[in-house]
């Protein structure tokens, strides 16, 4: 299967990522040689084989259902790059 | 001041404990070195006088009789391990102004410990890279040259700002991530031990997620006893990282004697790969010959899947990597797009203009592959793939208890030289990636130099959790190699 400039500028969508028009072409001619390459696992019989889930055999740790943490508004917001209070602050989103 | 900064890390704890330098000496001739150092761009942030802060700290417990595992001792660690108060970056400009309001749990424990805090080394954008060429902050080189040669090398990558600080005696050891060679390759082509722990041996809390099924901390330093130092304290079980296991941590450094007689080492026969030098695999027989010499029986497995591990590897990493990233939108922190039209625009450009060019054609890769319609076909494929792989590796582990392989199919190459095609520089990690999708440790070890003068690497590959058999062999390869060359140091002239 080939990936051309329309699916790139699909998946950059579905992505969130601005990618400039110029740019889509040589990105799909990129992408395809990546996916040629990886088409060889098409060769390998994978039928009954589980997905691996884990690497390491181990159960997910549980815990007490409680809070560990919190009050920390003020260190939320030093990265805050539009910050107001203890709001982040986003372009409008309703008319 | 040069003996102090070429001593290891073990030869500085023994001297400041009987008091024969303080740490504030020791501290500030890196300090002194890493300004001199510029040239090779090892570091995005340094923190010298935090550095010598902490020195004193560090010297006034020792006064005191409180001693830790790594008190007074300098180290350098990676710009992927968030730091509180000091800038973490992950050498991206989308956290290029990023200061975390907490502190990883690996470098916690470094601190614990009472070790001193160098400054933040470069990297390949979020680690995504074999080369560190695509660092928002500029390419790293490598302090070694080849034979009359005064071309700029490559400090392999991601963990390449760690592995060239190591090199040049600008730390006396770093810490690194590996998500499929990112640690053992830079080792290798800077002539320096680079340890892959176990997945789960070391927490990944507060270290910047790349992918993170495959994401493990791990050291870089100059001996393999060193390795073993670092790792002990670098380890432990951490409730803020579900995927963390519950072993103790052991002494390695304790556990690396005891010699290899009777161990088995397996060579995997499919590691011989077409196109690689003659050289690593003269280099990879001698390794063989070290063992066996040492007492190991040498025994040839088989892991048939391996050449598809790389293509699996690049399917699991930037799925993983495309979720992970999925974070950076411009609104909480890191880098936002101005004169935005709306709150999709907003996400869309502050990550395209914040992202790297491999970075964004990682994230396109990923999405790509977990897309409806294409899941199956890549994504559920490659986690069967990685199934077949570890019972590859369960079967060979049947009859051997290490295994011996090359590092990396060449030494350091020439900034910009493999720049070109994504492709030739994925296959950098042709040998390394495999223990990334399986979880195993693996370290390289610097075994002998290469026909134009450059440092290669050995790699051991061990069973989960018994990093210690793993530093045994690693130290029986370390004590044949006899590896003392280092790089002239042409920057401080």
């Amino acid at each position: 299967m080939s990936v051309d400039k329309d699916t790139v500028r699909r998946i950059a969508k579905l992505a969130r990522l601005a990618v400039p028009e110029s740019r889509l072409e040589p990105m799909a001619s990129e992408l395809n040689g990546i996916f040629q390459w990886v088409e060889m696992l098409g060769e390998v019989n994978v039928e009954g084989v589980p997905a691996m889930t884990s690497v390491v055999a181990q159960k997910l740790k549980w815990r007490k259902d409680q809070v560990t943490d919190g009050n920390q508004a003020d260190a939320l917001m030093i990265n805050a790059p539009g910050g107001e209070d203890h709001f982040f602050v986003v372009p409008k989103v309703v008319e | 001041m040069s003996d102090l900064i070429s001593m290891t890390l073990a030869e500085a704890r023994d001297a400041i404990r009987a008091k024969k330098f303080s740490s504030r000496e020791l501290t500030g001739a890196f300090v002194s070195a890493i300004e001199k150092a510029r040239p090779l761009n090892a570091f995005i942030t340094e923190a010298g006088e935090q550095a010598l802060t902490m020195a004193d700290a560090a010297d006034k417990r020792i006064a005191a009789g409180q001693i830790g595992a790594l008190e007074g001792l300098p180290l350098a660690i990676k710009d992927l391990f968030c730091t509180k108060g000091v800038r973490t970056t992950a050498a991206s400009k989308i956290l290029g102004n990023f200061v975390p309001s907490y502190e990883s749990t690996v470098t916690q424990n470094l601190w614990d410990a009472g070790a001193v805090m160098l400054g933040k080394t470069n990297l390949d954008e979020f680690a995504m890279g074999s080369s560190n060429e695509t660092s928002a902050f500029g390419n790293v080189i490598n302090p070694w040259r080849a034979k009359n040669s005064n071309v700029n090398l490559v400090p392999g990558g991601s963990s390449g700002g760690s592995s060239a600080a190591v090199a040049a005696d600008l730390c006396l050891a770093a810490t690194g991530t590996d998500t499929g060679g990112s640690i053992r390759q830079p080792a290798a082509v800077t002539g320096r031990v680079g340890l892959k722990p176990t997945y789960g041996r070391c927490s990944r809390f507060g270290v910047v997620a790349f992918a993170s099924s495959l994401d493990q901390a791990g050291p870089m330093t100059k001996t393999v006893k060193d390795a073993a130092i670092m790792l002990k304290t670098m380890a432990s079980v951490d409730a803020k990282d579900s995927t963390s296991v519950d072993i103790e941590v052991p002494d390695y450094e304790k556990l690396l004697e005891g010699g290899i007689k009777g161990l088995r080492v397996g060579i995997p026969k499919e590691y011989r790969i077409d196109g690689v030098p003659a050289e690593i695999n003269a280099l990879w027989t001698k390794g063989a010959d070290w063992l066996k010499a040492q007492g190991a029986e040498i025994v040839e497995v088989s892991l048939p899947h391996t050449k598809y591990a790389l293509p699996t590897y690049y399917i699991v990493a930037p799925a993983e990597a495309s979720s992970n990233l999925a974070r950076y939108d411009g609104v909480k922190f890191g880098y936002r797009a101005e004169g935005v039209r709306d709150i999709t625009d907003l996400y869309e450009k502050s990550r395209g203009q914040g992202f790297g060019a491999e970075v964004q054609r990682r994230i396109l890769i990923g999405t790509y592959v977990l897309s409806a319609g294409y899941y199956d076909a890549y994504y559920s494929r490659a986690q069967k793939l990685r199934t077949l792989i570890k019972r590859d590796f369960e079967q060979a582990f049947e009859k051997c208890d290490v295994l011996l392989t090359p590092t990396t199919p060449g030494p350091a190459f020439g900034v910009g030289a493999k720049t070109s095609d994504p492709l030739e520089m994925y296959l950098q990690d042709v040998f390394t990636v495999t223990v990334n999708l399986v979880g195993l440790p693996g370290i390289s070890v610097p075994a002998g130099l290469s026909e134009n003068g450059l440092p290669l690497g050995l790699q051991l590959i061990g069973q989960a959790f018994d990093e210690a058999t793993l530093l045994r062999v690693a130290l029986a390869v370390e004590t044949a190699a006899d590896f003392k060359h280092s790089p002239a140091k042409w920057w401080s002239v």
